[in-house]
């Protein structure tokens, strides 16, 4: 456990970050737009105007109209419905999965870097392994094994993300770890543990948000392609990745079932992006410092 | 100077765009061939895009006409059949060459088919000679002498074929690569008789009797043939050279015909039918197929061990509205297991959209409104088409029958599995007939037929079956096919959703093409319009 | 150096080793086996089948074999591509991957680059949004989207470059921009962070406070830096764009390696398989290699250690 005088030293330095990230305009948008969408996705079940899989075959495919915002798809069913509620999918995948792979691959990456050498070489092989495995066949093999369940979705696409961003951190800490601040606090004997997670990973919290903002697309269409296998969202729920495949296989005849969902998709992402850009800025140590 | 290269570039894109469009070969036909073939022997392949590609390289005894699939002379000039159609005396005409210049003799074919049933090659699709005399027995092993199998060499030019029992499709499956002759010389040139992967199907290597030649074999990307001088047919052919482009993606393949890339497609995406048959009626083709689209109930697995069950599931379906409204590639509402009009034959008995003897059947079953009824899974393959029937039919049961179904997709192999294992509760399934007779259709569900995979079974079906093989009367033989199809019905192992269409787009520069029920293309036959398009 | 390059180069074997030891078993506990069709096969005949394919004897005996003739170079015959070999197949693909690659790789880098670099040089500003935003599109916009929209608009609407196909140039660019579009938009976000981190530390400041020019201090001092994360990004990314893409080569039509790969598994073709991640894996190790050289060319503090 943290000692008092430690606790509040942390609640400083993030007080700090969080001062200098609303002064970044595009970046309190960017959080506003996410806000947005998440209260969406958690409302979704009671404000949309149809049921996920009310269909009306005798409608099929139509276009924006009074009744439906977004249209409806080849079924009848109502296009901003589905959006809605493709949204909490894809919303949770996305930040779900992301963390398990932030969590992994920033301390593994920071470990295997810092401690360098040997027990650097055999973590980094190991992840050069995990690389090597077929995807596909190890997420079938994975539902052969567990059934199917929103867990081991996690778990499929928490183990593929990590890899990179491990490579990542690791790169990061390699360079940090013989600045002269890690070198005092190693000279003032803090266990390595210590070291990692307090001082070198906020400092290498740059490029592991960046790199974040960019898995969380990434997670969201991973989903997609793990519907493909049965892993993930099962129809006829839907996932924004699911919509924008099934979009783009008819996008001359019906372009509102690709063009809606690519845009759900799209705010999103920039929203994290501006967000993650704000973060970034905000929780640079170096330039707080000046 | 990146500005430069770019320039380079974008003239070199231009002149090659130009090039291309100047070149093009009048009598080159250009065909969506759907996947890579597995390969070109035909002993070892078991697909439809090698079906169409090996028809051009090779030739049976008998051809069928494209337009009835009656059979027709091909390699054989003529035939006799005996009494009670078992024997058959196939002459071969003198004028047939290998595209080496070398006969075609009765030894050909024998060898050939002593190939595919040696049991170490371990032909998947073996099984389509068993109705040979002893064919069975010396592809499982039984058999070790093949003179005892029902096929004899008369002479250099008469071949002799000796049946289990009368076969009326004999002749027509002769278009079946399975029966196609190969050349000795070569297949030993690179191997031994029983041994598969050598290299005698390689362009330069491949010695065969059709129409055309092996040209030009890049896996993934294209297959040519040309037109084979040394065919006894030769100068009715008029393509000189087709190319198979294996194209498993249908929005790239009909993108492909837009441009101009190809002139016949394998298949067409459901979203571009209404759109072609509107604008460019004369481009798309709607032909009726030999196949039936429908849903496998696994009879082991209670609640739908009970018949009645099955049956309200079958009679909850809304076939009208998932032909018209969902698939609207011209497929018709299937209320049968086999294709009407199969040889002659249309099932009497029919199980058609009724809800309220659908809720009937399901209260007296013990299940009103659907309570007490565990969820049902509702397994499919992954395909963008299959998935929105699921979720129609899933709509229509939960409405008609309050039932809770849910829906479970996985991939091929996986799937594949599912079924044989009987790990499922009602599966999508799809068949598609061999050679146009209901028995291909019914013998499925004979018991311990490898693709039943319900668990159904019944003697007295099995029995109708066995005795439909023995007859020779047409009459009579459709009367046990009535019967057996009443039996099928009524026990509902299978859902029948629909009769399979196969919908593609052709140019109309291509002359001479005829539609039938196999998806069958006699390639010989086609030409483009001299100085047309 | 020399010794390092030489120990690592040497150190990829056992790792293949555990690689293939680690799949061989593995897709033998996916359901279905090669073998398996729509129309079921007689069990006669799948029992020969196996027997042809050794695929009847134990497995560890099936696992020796394997690598034996593994130790011999031969990659043994595909299951589903009768008549040819996994080395033929790997062989005529690959030079479509990395041809394929090599464009889309050059597509990434120049776009990524110069975004990123611009965005850094005035941060919140428009010079950083506008090339940020557009570098973002890459990411948003999936490459299965991607790809037939840019063929709907230069194929379809101005008829300039063919649908496609793998012929001449022109059938490549548009599989390389769609492939290189979210590698580009990694790049750019990576080394705008990488950038902007850079030119925050002091020996940059130094540089700035000694009067060099603007464009001296960003491209001489800061570059090598500031790039440290796009390379350990590179790695893995052009290990992957080399071993090809299933979208992009299905949307296309390219006969490279991506669909190889993938159709390998859906069709459990062992050999395939194996062969494939094996060739993929040693293009990761190569690449992951190379990157460590690079990262510590990049940064001197790391050059000491000897890596």
């Amino acid at each position: 456990m943290r000692s008092e005088a430690q606790a509040e030293k942390g609640t400083s330095l993030w007080q700090d970050a969080l001062h200098r990230l609303m002064k970044n305009r595009l970046a309190v948008v960017g959080a506003c737009v996410l806000a947005t969408m998440v209260a969406l996705a958690l409302a979704t079940p009671w404000i949309v105007p149809y049921a996920y899989d009310a269909q009306d075959l005798e409608l099929g495919a139509s276009g924006p109209s009074r009744a439906h915002w977004f249209g409806t798809d080849r079924l009848g069913r109502d296009l901003l419905t589905r959006v809605l509620y493709g949204g909490r999918i894809s919303l949770m995948v996305g930040f779900a999965a992301t963390a398990v792979s932030l969590l992994v691959g920033v301390v593994y990456g920071a470990t295997a870097g810092y401690l360098g050498g040997r027990t650097d070489a055999v973590m980094m092989r190991f992840v050069d392994i995990l690389y090597a495995l077929p995807f596909t066949i190890f997420v079938i093999i994975l539902m052969v094994l567990f059934g199917r369940n929103i867990v081991l979705l996690f778990v499929a696409i928490g183990a593929v993300q990590w890899l990179t961003m491990a490579r990542i951190v690791r790169g990061q800490v390699m360079s940090l770890k013989h600045t002269d601040f890690i070198d005092a606090a190693r000279v003032m004997g803090f266990s390595t543990s210590r070291i990692i997670l307090r001082h070198l990973i906020p400092n290498v919290l740059g490029p592991v948000i960046v790199y974040t903002t960019l898995t969380i697309p990434n997670v969201m269409l991973i989903e997609a392609f793990l519907s493909f296998l049965g892993l993930g969202v099962q129809a006829p729920m839907s996932s924004w990745g699911v919509l924008i495949k099934e979009g783009a296989d008819a996008m001359e005849e019906y372009p509102w079932l690709l063009v809606f969902p690519s845009l759900a998709l799209s705010a999103t992402l920039f929203a994290l992006n501006f967000l993650g850009d704000g973060l970034r800025d905000a929780l640079d140590v170096r330039a707080a410092k000046d | 100077m990146r500005k430069l290269a770019g320039w380079g570039i974008g003239a070199l894109a231009l002149g090659c765009v130009l090039t291309a469009c100047a070149q093009k070969d009048e009598q080159a036909l250009r065909v969506g061939n759907g996947a890579e073939p597995q390969g070109l022997d035909p002993h070892t392949v078991t697909g439809v895009p090698e079906h169409r590609i090996l028809g051009t390289l090779f030739e049976g005894l008998t051809g069928v006409d494209a337009g009835t699939l009656e059979p027709i002379p091909a390699a054989a000039e003529s035939w006799r059949v005996s009494e009670d159609g078992t024997v058959y005396v196939f002459t071969l005409r003198e004028t047939a060459r290998w595209s080496n210049g070398d006969p075609v003799t009765a030894e050909d074919f024998a060898y050939a088919w002593r190939r595919i049933l040696t049991p170490e090659l371990a032909s998947e699709y073996a099984y389509m000679l068993h109705c040979m005399k002893n064919a069975r027995a010396f592809n499982e092993g039984e058999l070790d002498d093949f003179s005892q199998v029902g096929v004899a060499v008369l002479d250099e030019r008469t071949l002799q074929v000796t049946l289990e029992n009368p076969t009326p499709y004999f002749l027509a499956m002769q278009i079946h690569y399975t029966w196609f002759p190969v050349h000795r010389p070569t297949i030993e040139k690179f191997g031994r008789m029983d041994e598969r992967n050598t290299k005698w199907t390689r362009p330069g290597n491949l010695v065969g009797n059709g129409a055309f030649v092996l040209k030009r074999w890049v896996p993934n990307n294209i297959i040519e043939v040309v037109r084979n001088g040394q065919y006894w047919d030769a100068d009715h052919v008029r393509l000189n050279r087709i190319l198979f482009y294996p194209i498993d993606d249908r929005l790239t393949e009909e993108r492909s015909f837009r441009t101009g890339r190809l002139d016949l497609t394998e298949s067409a995406p459901i979203a571009k039918v209404p759109v072609y048959q509107r604008d460019q009626p004369d481009l798309i083709h709607i032909d009726p197929y030999l196949g039936t689209y429908f849903y496998r109930v696994n009879v082991t697995r209670p609640p739908l061990d009970d018949p009645r069950v099955r049956r309200a599931f079958a009679m909850a379906v809304d076939r009208e509205a998932i032909t018209t409204k969902v698939l609207t590639g011209g497929q018709a509402p299937a209320g049968a297991f086999t294709v009407p009009d199969t040889a002659g034959y249309t099932s009497d008995a029919q199980i058609g959209y009724d809800v309220t003897e659908a809720r009937r059947l399901l209260a007296e079953a013990g299940y009103p409104n659907g309570e007490g009824m565990r969820p049902i899974e509702l397994l499919y393959n992954t395909s963008e088409d299959h998935k929105l029937i699921a979720e129609a039919i899933q709509r229509m049961w939960k409405k008609a029958l309050g039932v809770d179904v849910s829906l479970v997709n996985q991939d091929w192999k996986v799937y594949l599995a599912s079924q044989n294992n009987l790990d499922y509760d009602i599966c999508r399934a799809g068949w598609i007939g061999d050679f146009v007779d209901p028995i291909n259709f019914l013998e499925c569900f004979t018991t311990g037929n490898g693709n039943n995979r319900t668990g159904w079974s019944s003697p007295e079906y099995d029995a109708h079956i066995a005795a439909a093989r023995r007859t020779v009367d047409v009459k009579a033989r459709h009367d046990l096919f009535q019967q057996a199809e009443r039996l099928l019905l009524d026990a509902a192992p299978v859902i029948p959703i629909y009769y399979y269409t196969r919908v593609y787009f052709r140019s109309t520069a291509i002359k001479g093409w005829r539609s039938n029920l196999l998806g069958y293309i006699s390639f010989k036959d086609l030409y483009f319009e001299e100085g047309g398009p | 150096m020399t010794r390092f390059l030489v120990r690592r180069v040497l150190g990829i074997v056992p790792v293949l080793l555990v690689i293939v030891t680690l799949v061989f078993f593995m897709i033998r506990l996916a359901p279905g086996g090669p073998f398996d069709s729509e129309r079921r096969v007689s069990p006669e005949i799948i029992k020969n089948l196996e027997a042809y394919y050794n695929l009847d004897a134990p497995l560890h005996r099936q696992y020796l074999a394997y690598l034996a003739q593994l130790a011999r170079g031969d990659l043994g015959p595909s299951f589903k591509s009768a008549g040819w070999s996994v080395n033929e197949l790997i062989g005529l693909g690959f030079p479509v991957s990395l041809e394929l690659g090599f464009y889309a790789l050059l597509v990434a880098l120049s776009i990524g680059l110069a975004a990123g670099i611009t965005a850094a040089r005035r941060p919140n500003t428009l010079q950083d949004y506008a090339p940020m935003s557009f570098a973002m599109l890459g990411i948003c916009i999936p490459n299965f989207v991607l790809g037939p929209l840019l063929v709907l608009v230069f194929s379809l609407w101005l008829g300039w470059l063919p649908v496609a196909g793998w012929e001449g140039i022109e059938y490549k660019i548009l599989p390389a921009i769609t492939l290189g579009a979210s590698y580009a938009a990694y790049i750019a976000r990576l080394s705008r962070g990488g950038m902007l981190e850079i030119l925050t530390q002091d020996f940059v400041r130094t540089a700035r406070a000694k009067g060099l020019s603007e464009t001296r201090v960003v491209f001489v001092h800061a570059l090598r830096g500031g790039l440290q994360p796009v390379v350990s990004f590179l790695g893995p990314a052009a290990a992957g764009l080399l071993s090809g893409s299933f979208v992009i080569e299905t949307v296309f039509q390219v006969p490279g390696l991506g669909r190889l790969f993938v159709q390998a598994a859906f069709n459990r073709d062992y050999t395939m398989i194996l062969g494939t991640v094996l060739f993929f894996a040693t293009l990761i190790l190569l690449f992951n290699l190379l990157v460590d050289v690079a990262q510590a060319w990049l940064d001197p503090r790391l050059r000491n250690q000897g890596v």
